[in-house]
């Protein structure tokens, strides 16, 4: 571990610290649909919007008809995308000649993309045409995560209003996500993008010779647009196979900083949200510092696994001062690539720049916690909020009761309905995760995916699974998931990892909604000091650790003692 | 707390026999299914008993060990029944008590002409018919005097053996069923049937046959089931991993992990916690309609007292004399004296022993002097004595000043207005002294404080309970007392409406709140409080608007009950951090144990050195059973409370029950697994 390494990591906290309290003001003002800056220029495209779809932006809606409106909304999405890729070799835009895509492919990508998952079977540069990037992909990229903002703001008010029917309108949310803040945001990023070297162009695929004299194929195509809307909206589905590694997807130390604070940018400004929702902007600082404290304790561990290179490669005279080099870019090296996948798992992100695969064995054991603890790091664009607000539920239920009242939180009683629900929700992701996990480690189609044997297999597969039901879509390399079973099995856990939080949560906003303010007093468990955050996080640490820890005990922790033992899998 | 609470013992034979037979009718699964814990471990304990009799039965190895956890499993179904059957016995006695009151009574059923009357049944009397009830008979019923007053011993309910008086009229109206007249006889119209009687609610109360869950439990059941859910998962997927890595988990294992890490603690003792608290509540004579209001006693925000009784003792006491212009204060008090001989009131008999104390003058005996006394009434709001000629009177000062008018005489207004407004800034109660009309001084009655209140209000302060002193006093007067006693706000020259108000006014800004009160006009205002103390002696309007009764009728009792609901929540809390931080010290006993045949490298995670994976998995077990009945007792006592800020609560309990819940079990498991291993069980 070096100093500049800790710099580097210092830095980032920083500049995302500073963001989010900006941000969340803009968040707020646009999902309350207040003035802001753009509204002069936007406010008569937005009206626009809803006279073309005959919808009143101020008409409340019950979580019941939210929850309806969410699901036609994506099962359009899903068709949409679907036809498109399944009949891209007959549309326009494609210069390659991409052939179309097969159907269960076809399937798992679009559900994929519709989750905010882009977890990918398939090489985006070998797989897909100019249209569908754009078309399909890049738009999926903006709805699914305006969704999850939208759903987020939705419980939000849950807790902020009083006695109250209605948790917003989705169509409005919807709208005013993508116009004021998505789209602006991406079209500065994208401009950035280009000039730090990332292609936007429609050109085909460019062949050259290399020195050696052999034949080289250079893919191209609008890959600065797609880069931003797939970092700023924690997709994360790369334009090519090697995602952010690709050095035309993350060329310099510059842009790699800006994808990655633009991961973390809405999910840590939401926090901000939250607490100027609810009128208390301590509340929200409180919940980003249980989400910070869970994610410097991720980089330091990964940090320290990945600096200290393997101790087996080590042994056989090879200079391990640049820690485990092992699938990472030299322009990134350890440090950047550690955080790099930190963020990218904590934020339900899933961009890589580097190959997870061959980190060490504690080191993407990081990335797999972050996952399963259901993406509450920060977390996907909204997803990370509402899920660590559900986690704040349950700790607050837990111990809230020790200080002898019922439980509450920022004035709303926590009771049956809401345990009900929460629980619900939470039981999803152990569900997707270890069900299909265990189904795979079984069954001959779920043990032909993984490339390696013994503990490092297992792990494989409990990625996969762990990644698409967190609707994260980062792979950990080495499963074969191109085939019918687990496009199949892993589209199913996207879907459950999604709306399986999603309706129970909506259920949960609805509740609190209806509920009086309790007045706070001396009385009140404080949610706004280092006790609740430490509370918040054992929580989560223990509820997520206690689900997982066999599943993780035959995966990456029988590994780490495995090769400190000597033997590599 | 009350005398009637007795320490009870856990191993008391007469609570500890029956409890033990009912923990085994409590097996039953057509009843523990209402605890999906304990539902759910009893099931698997069946599951794992028919594997081992097949394994018993076709020789399989180890199946000595099989046994064992079977043992074990059962052994946890069984203290946690036992947990609920001892709860419940400790109201059981109680209860007997009650019910052989209620058998035998015989009505006297008037038949509406005159003092006629049949003798019937006292189970066939209807809500509405009117009884008499006589010197030496028990009330038939609860009911309301109509005529007549009476002594009426109430020992049996409330365990005070001082007689009552019950009169018709006003708010001392109602009788309890059961309950003995002692003198005189009263006409009663019947207000409560047989089985919804007053008594019947008693009795299903400390029996806990009425009990449903609390709002709070039900949530907690919900949580508890979700967990048990998520363990499910853990649990079930672990053979295919196993598969995947080669080796294979026994069933019974399986299980023993899966009751190891659902949260059977929390499970086992939930109810005995839930009829525990109301018990404590019955036991402080304190009888609820519904364990929700004592969870609601616990986030009560603001109280509403009485200052009457309840911050200041009933009776005010004369401190000073304070004389107009032109008069001593040794006449003052001379006079004062001789105006309250013969009055027998509290605050007579305080006068005139304050002029004896302070101002050396012996009492006289009234009849010596012969004098008149002149008692108060109504109308004139003074007393006195005609003596010697002159006219001695005491009163309130408007009278006073009607009284010298009226005989001629300009009283010093001014400055007998001036006095007495002094006297009521300064919380006392000013009261007029004239002799043949000419008003000499004020007498300064001072309203005493009870001793102790206000750290009590400094201490509900601390836990954000706001107190609010009702009283009919002018606000001077309330503003005086209600800072002496510490309360943090007062509502003065009260009436029902008022109150009424008050309390909408608190709800409307999301706080709930409690109060107590005894006549009929508080029944619109308790039904509208969260938490409503009736007292015993008041009237039946009263006690039905309530969800509490105060058997002892003390009105300060109100900041108990707020202790006991908060006791109650914080015990479950406290048990639930404590069954989940378990957990993690079982993980690492079991885990190892599990997979170390096939995957040896995991033997570092026996962090405890247990002997064998046997006895890990024993001792793990072992533990999860032991662990019951070693906090059956906090269950049943609560956790210990001090009044404090939530912050400051929740850190202690967290230090407590949260990391002690992590470090415990690695110290048990470890000794057990000693002594498992000494003894060559596993």
């Amino acid at each position: 571990m070096t100093l500049n390494g800790w710099a580097q990591i210092a830095l980032f906290c920083g500049l995302v610290l500073l963001l989010t309290r900006p941000l969340g003001g803009y968040l707020d003002n646009v999902m309350a649909g207040r003035r802001t800056l753009l509204s002069p220029v936007l406010r008569p495209v937005e009206r626009g919007f809803y006279r073309l779809a005959g919808i009143d932006p101020s008409e409340e809606q019950s979580w019941w008809v939210y929850a309806r409106a969410m699901v036609v909304f994506h099962i359009v999405g899903f068709a949409f995308l679907y036809f498109l890729l399944r009949l891209q070799d007959l549309l326009p835009l494609n210069p390659q000649g991409m052939s179309a895509v097969a159907p269960d492919l076809a399937g798992n990508t679009a559900v994929s993309f519709l989750t905010n998952t882009n977890w990918q079977s398939y090489g985006g540069e070998t797989t897909m045409s100019y249209l569908s990037q754009m078309a399909g992909l890049s738009v999926q990229n903006f709805l699914s995560a305006a969704t999850g903002i939208a759903l987020a703001v939705a419980l939000v008010r849950g807790f902020a209003r009083a006695e109250s029917k209605g948790i917003g309108n989705f169509w409005a949310d919807m709208v005013r996500v993508t116009l004021y803040v998505l789209l602006p945001f991406c079209l500065l990023l994208t401009v950035f993008y280009v000039w730090q070297g990332v292609p936007q162009n429609l050109s085909s695929y460019v062949e050259a010779t290399t020195v050696e004299g052999a034949k080289q194929t250079i893919a191209q195509g609008p890959v600065a647009s797609q880069l931003a809307i797939k970092m700023l909206g924690t997709n994360g589905g790369g334009f090519f196979n090697a995602n952010s590694a690709h050095p035309y997807e993350n060329p310099t130390a510059l842009s790699n900083l800006v994808q990655m604070l633009s991961i973390f940018a809405i999910g840590a400004a939401l926090t901000n949200l939250f607490g100027r929702a609810v009128g208390d902007e301590r509340q929200g600082w409180a919940i980003l510092a249980a989400m910070s404290v869970l994610f410097l304790a991720g980089v330091v561990v990964c940090y320290w696994a990945e600096a200290g290179g393997n101790p087996l490669i080590g042994a056989l005279g090879v200079d391990n001062a640049a820690g485990n080099m092992e699938g990472k870019e030299v322009r990134f090296g350890a440090p950047l690539s550690a955080l790099f996948a930190v963020i990218t798992t904590a934020a339900s992100c899933g961009a890589v720049n580097a190959m997870l695969d061959s980190f060490m064995p504690l080191g993407g054991m990081v990335p797999l916690i972050n996952m399963l603890l259901g993406e509450i790091i920060i977390g996907g664009v909204g997803a990370g909020l509402y899920g660590m607000l559900l986690f704040a539920v349950l700790a607050i239920f837990l111990a809230g009761l020790m200080v002898g009242r019922t439980p509450e939180y920022v004035g709303k009683k926590i009771e049956a309905r809401e345990v009900k629900f929460t629980m619900l929700a939470i039981l999803c992701v152990p569900l997707a995760v270890l069900g299909f996990t265990a189904l795979a480690s079984v069954v001959p189609a779920g043990l032909a995916g993984p490339a390696n044997a013994g503990p490092h297999g297992f792990s494989e597969i409990l990625y996969a699974y762990t990644s698409a039901a967190a609707n994260n879509g980062s792979a950990f390399g080495g499963l074969t998931a191109n085939t019918v079973f687990y496009n199949g099995t892993l589209a199913v856990a996207m879907m459950v990892g999604r709306f399986a939080i999603i309706i129970p949560m909506l259920a949960v906003a609805g509740a609190l909604a209806a509920k009086r303010k309790a007045a706070a007093s001396a009385g009140t468990f404080p949610t706004h000091g280092p006790l609740f955050v430490g509370l918040l996080v054992g929580a989560v640490l223990i509820v997520g650790g206690l689900t997982f820890l066999p599943a993780l005990a035959l995966g990456p922790i029988v590994e780490h003692f495995a090769l400190l033992a000597g033997t590599l899998f | 707390m009350s005398k009637r609470e007795k320490s009870q013992s856990l191993l008391d034979p007469a609570i500890l026999k029956p409890a033990l037979l009912g923990s085994l009718t409590k097996l039953d699964p057509r009843e523990l299914v209402k605890n999906p814990v304990m539902f759910t471990v009893e099931m698997v304990a069946l599951a794992a008993t028919v594997l081992t009799v097949r394994d018993v039965v076709t020789g399989v190895a180890g199946s000595g060990f099989q046994i064992q956890i079977v043992v074990w499993l059962w052994i946890t179904v069984l203290f946690a029944t036992f947990a609920e059957a001892v709860a419940e016995g400790r109201g059981k006695a109680q209860a007997d008590t009650l019910r052989r009151m209620r058998s035998e009574t015989m009505a006297k059923v008037l038949l509406g002409v005159g003092d006629t009357f049949e003798p019937r049944r006292a189970h066939t009397l209807k809500v509405g018919e009117k009884v008499l009830v006589e010197a030496g008979d028990l009330v038939p019923g609860d009911g309301e005097i109509i005529e007549g007053v009476a002594t009426i011993d109430e020992s049996a309910i409330t365990g005070e053996s001082a007689p009552v008086i019950r009169e018709a009229g006003g708010d001392r109206s109602a009788v309890t069923g059961g309950t003995r007249v002692l003198s005189d006889r009263i006409k009663v119209r019947i207000t409560a049937e047989e089985g919804s009687s007053f008594l019947d609610r008693m009795i299903a109360l400390v029996e806990g046959a009425a009990r449903q869950k609390t709002p709070n439990e039900l949530a907690l059941s919900v949580l508890l089931a979700g967990l048990t859910l998520i363990f499910v998962l853990a649990v079930v997927t672990i053979p295919s991993f196993a598969t995947y890595a080669g080796g294979a988990v026994s069933v019974v294992v399986l299980i023993a992990l899966f009751v190891a890490l659902i949260p059977t603690t929390i499970g086992a003792l939930l109810s005995a916690i839930g009829i525990a608290g109301m018990n404590r509540l019955v036991r402080f004579n304190v009888l609820a309609t519904s364990g929700r209001a004592v969870e609601a006693a616990g986030d009560v925000d603001t109280l509403l007292l009485d200052k009457t009784g309840t911050i200041t003792l009933g009776n005010r006491h004369a401190t000073r004399f304070i004389p107009v212009t032109g008069v001593t204060e040794d006449e003052v008090a001379q006079v004062a004296q001789l105006a309250s001989l013969a009055d027998e009131t509290p605050e007579g008999r305080s006068i005139v022993v304050l002029a004896k104390e302070k101002y050396g003058l012996r009492g006289v005996d009234v009849a010596e002097l012969h004098a008149r006394f002149v008692p108060f009434t109504a109308q004139t709001r003074m007393s006195g004595v005609d003596h010697e000629g002159a006219v001695i009177r005491k009163g309130a000062i408007e009278s006073v000043i009607e009284h010298a008018r009226s005989l001629g005489i300009t009283p010093p207004v001014d400055e007998v207005t001036r006095i007495a407004t002094t006297v009521a800034k300064e919380g006392g109660t000013p009261l007029g002294v004239s002799r043949n009309g000419r008003i000499l001084g004020v007498v300064y009655l001072k309203d005493i404080v009870k001793g102790g209140i206000r750290e009590r209000f400094a201490e509900l302060r601390a836990m954000g309970i706001r107190t609010v002193m009702i009283t009919g006093d002018n606000p001077q007067t309330a503003a005086a007392i209600a800072a002496e006693a510490g309360v943090d706000d007062f509502l003065a020259q009260a009436t029902p409406e008022a109150k009424l108000h008050l309390i909408r006014e608190e709800q409307a800004k999301g706080k709930l709140v409690a109060m107590c009160g005894d006549g009929t006009n508080d029944a619109p205002a308790l039904a509208q409080a969260d938490v409503g103390v009736a007292m015993q002696t008041g009237t039946n309007a009263a006690r039905e608007a309530g969800n509490m009764v105060d058997l002892d009728s003390d009105p300060t009792k109100l900041i108990e009950i707020v202790a006991i609901g908060k006791q109650l929540l914080m015990t479950r809390g406290a048990l639930t951090t404590f069954s989940i931080a378990n957990d993690v010290a079982k993980y690492f006993a079991i885990i190892p144990a599990m997979f170390i045949a096939f995957y040896p490298q995991l033997g570092v995670l026996n962090v405890m050195g247990l002997a064998t994976p046997q006895s890990a998995i024993l001792s793990a077990i072992i533990f999860n059973a032991l662990i019951i009945v070693a906090l059956i007792p906090l269950a049943l006592r609560g956790v210990q409370y001090r009044p404090s800020g939530a912050a400051a609560l929740l850190r202690r309990n967290l230090l407590v029950y949260g990391i002690g819940g992590l470090v415990v079990p690695f110290v048990g498991i470890k000794l057990i697994d000693v002594v498992v291993a000494a003894a060559g069980l596993a």
